[in-house]
């Protein structure tokens, strides 16, 4: 096992590697620099700005110049946020993105599995039927549209939350961007416990928990959920690692200042340092996640051994 | 099964011998026929797809020009003459409507052919082009996982935004781009998809008894191979149109679809947000066509599953 997580991690370095090659050269085939403006700066300035940033180098001495830094930790300058450090930017930002993040996630997970096993528990009948419906079409509602509809019903209509804004601990900035990005993997994961509960719930053991005379909730709770915790969990990476690269977009809708909308604006005006600098901190969130995920699965289930 | 249960001899099935015997598709075509929901998003879909046809190329249906302001109707709710009212610049909201469904349906339909092509390729060469050239497929799906794909998507799109192709004009060259950069992300899952039946498909026994009887690799890969990976396939490919229509959107959202005044429905729901506490008709039907769409594909790709893989429920 021990074995396993080292080698998991140390595979993580050549994946990194590679995002950010990929991604050092496809932002410099956007066309146009980071200083292009509007109105055109003095030829001795650009001069000056371009040798302050390396961009004077021919692109193979830039790329070698940037592992060079990251190999000592340093994400560099951001071209534009004046003159801040990628790293600084990253921090602000990722506070606010965690935030969003893990309460979403949390929604996304309870709402979910409650949905899931209602819909299980209740196998061809009403709530079933609407438990299935919802999974699938929250599956096929991506944020920005389920905002439109919040935000016009419960902050254009009744006035219970805010349009705009976040603020950790406020409900009315908190709840409409949690359920816009949330909604979307609840559906998912109430599709898959409904799934793994219909699994376990055929299984001879549960019989036996009911033949015993055990109360209905224990059934449930202790014995059925518990084992259908498993499936779940394997989606319960990439599902974080979606809400997390995926909240730009909610981020955006309520100017939210996360990392998500940093890269948006670090894409429009090409600043290099801020989008080498949030790609190469996503593909490590997705790389642990997953990562994590795995480890956790071996623990929940003893029959899966890694070698 | 009420049959089975009365009388298991043979006589009890007068249509036994007389019944033609039904393959694969037709089976499937049934069983799809018979998912009410799929039938709907289907009927559905068809009419959202010739209504958008209609609405771009006939005055009758469109009504007004997507772009033409008129400055005495400014953020108008729907009426009988602008039936999705107007936005702040006095534009017609259904003909823009009409203009954003159409792109989101090429861009839905022209990411998955592109996928479908690529996926069934580098699939294909992944899986029957020995062990070299599987390893390195492998690795650049993995890759592909590990970068997070609407980033990888927006960073494509923005090194060909204002670039245009050569020969096909602006407009479609624009448009050519944006399913370019999705389609670009898009093949990996079908790729993988495709590999993992091929692997599957070359140890079974039918294709050993079709090369033992002395046929082409030709011939058994495109005659007994693909046509048995066509089903798992198919699904992925239409629950992967919403996702491309999804991903337009994204981009148009953020302001690197297409460059205006073409408006996808993305850019409709984008600029309908800065108006949402004056007038919220502006971005409530782009955003409910949006949903519409992803939701007809996506009852459509459920049946298609159920109805290729019915041992999958």
């Amino acid at each position: 096992m021990t074995g396993y997580i080292i080698r998991r991690t140390l595979w993580i370095i050549p994946v990194m590697w590679a995002v950010a090659t990929i991604t050092f050269f496809l932002m410099h085939a956007v066309p146009g620099g980071p200083f292009d403006r509007e109105r055109e700066l003095p030829p001795a300035v650009m001069q000056n700005l371009n040798r302050k940033y390396n961009l004077d180098k021919p692109l193979h001495e830039q790329y070698g110049l940037f592992f060079w830094d990251l190999a000592h930790g340093d994400l560099g300058l951001s071209f534009r946020s004046a003159n801040q450090p990628v790293t600084d930017l990253i921090r602000d930002g990722w506070k606010v993105t965690a935030q969003l993040g893990v309460v979403a996630f949390l929604y996304a997970v309870v709402f979910g599995m409650t949905l899931g096993a209602i819909a299980a528990l209740n196998q061809n009948k009403m709530g079933d039927y609407l438990g299935v419906f919802f999974a699938t079409a929250g599956a096929a509602m991506p944020s920005f549209i389920i905002a439109v509809f919040l935000i016009i019903i419960f902050s254009v209509k009744l006035g219970w939350f805010d349009v705009l804004g976040w603020e950790f601990g406020n409900y009315r900035k908190m709840v409409i961007p949690v359920v816009s990005l949330g909604t979307l993997p609840a559906a998912y994961i109430a599709r898959i416990t409904r799934a793994s509960m219909l699994e376990v719930l055929r299984q001879d053991y549960i019989r036996t928990a009911r033949a015993k005379g055990l109360a209905e909730y224990v059934v449930v709770l202790r014995h059925t959920m518990k084992n259908a915790l498993v499936p779940i969990l394997t989606v319960a990476g990439p599902i974080f690692a979606f809400l997390i690269t995926g909240s730009f977009i909610v981020e955006r809708i309520f100017a939210i200042p996360g990392v998500g909308r940093r890269f948006v604006d670090a894409v429009f005006v090409r600043d290099y340092g801020m989008i080498m600098g949030i790609v190469l901190f996503y593909a490590a969130i997705i790389a642990v996640a997953n990562l994590v995920v795995d480890v956790l699965y071996a623990a929940v289930d003893p029959r899966i051994r890694y070698r | 099964m009420e049959r089975a249960e009365a009388a298991p001899t043979l006589e009890a099935f007068p249509e036994f011998e007389v019944r033609r015997e039904r393959g694969l598709w037709s089976d499937a075509f049934r069983r799809l026929i018979r998912n009410r929901l799929a039938m709907a998003a289907l009927i559905l879909l068809t009419a959202i797809a010739i209504l958008a046809v209609l609405g771009n190329y006939t005055d009758v249906v469109q009504r007004y020009r997507p772009s033409a302001q008129d400055f005495d109707v400014v953020n108008e709710g729907p009426s009988a003459a602008h039936f999705f009212g107007t936005d702040s610049l006095g534009r017609d909201n259904w003909s823009r409507v009409l203009e954003g469904l159409l792109i989101s349906l090429q861009v839905g339909l022209g990411v998955q052919a592109i996928v479908l092509v690529i996926g069934l390729t580098v699939g294909g060469a992944a899986a029957l082009g020995g062990r070299l050239l599987d390893n390195i497929m492998m690795r650049i799906t993995d890759l592909a996982y590990a970068f997070p794909d609407l980033l990888a998507i927006i960073l494509l799109r923005s090194v060909f935004f204002g670039r245009d192709l050569p020969g096909v004009g602006h407009d479609a060259s624009q448009r050519l781009l944006v399913i370019f950069a999705i389609a670009f992300v898009a093949w990996v899952t079908v790729a993988r998809l495709v590999r993992g039946q091929m692997l599957s498909l070359k140890e079974r026994d039918f294709v050993l008894a079709a090369r033992a009887m002395g046929a082409s690799p030709f011939r058994i890969v495109f005659q007994h191979m693909l046509p048995n990976t066509l089903g798992p396939v198919i699904v992925a490919v239409v629950f992967g149109i919403p996702l491309a229509i999804f991903a337009e959107a994204v981009l148009a959202f953020i302001g690197i679809g297409l460059p205006p005044p073409t408006a996808s429905l993305g850019t409709l729901v984008n600029e309908g947000y800065a108006f949402i506490e004056v007038n919220y008709w502006i971005v409530v039907f782009p955003a409910a066509t949006i949903a519409v769409l992803m939701l007809c594909f996506t009852f459509l790709g459920d049946g298609l599953r159920d109805a290729l893989d019915p041992m999958g429920r």
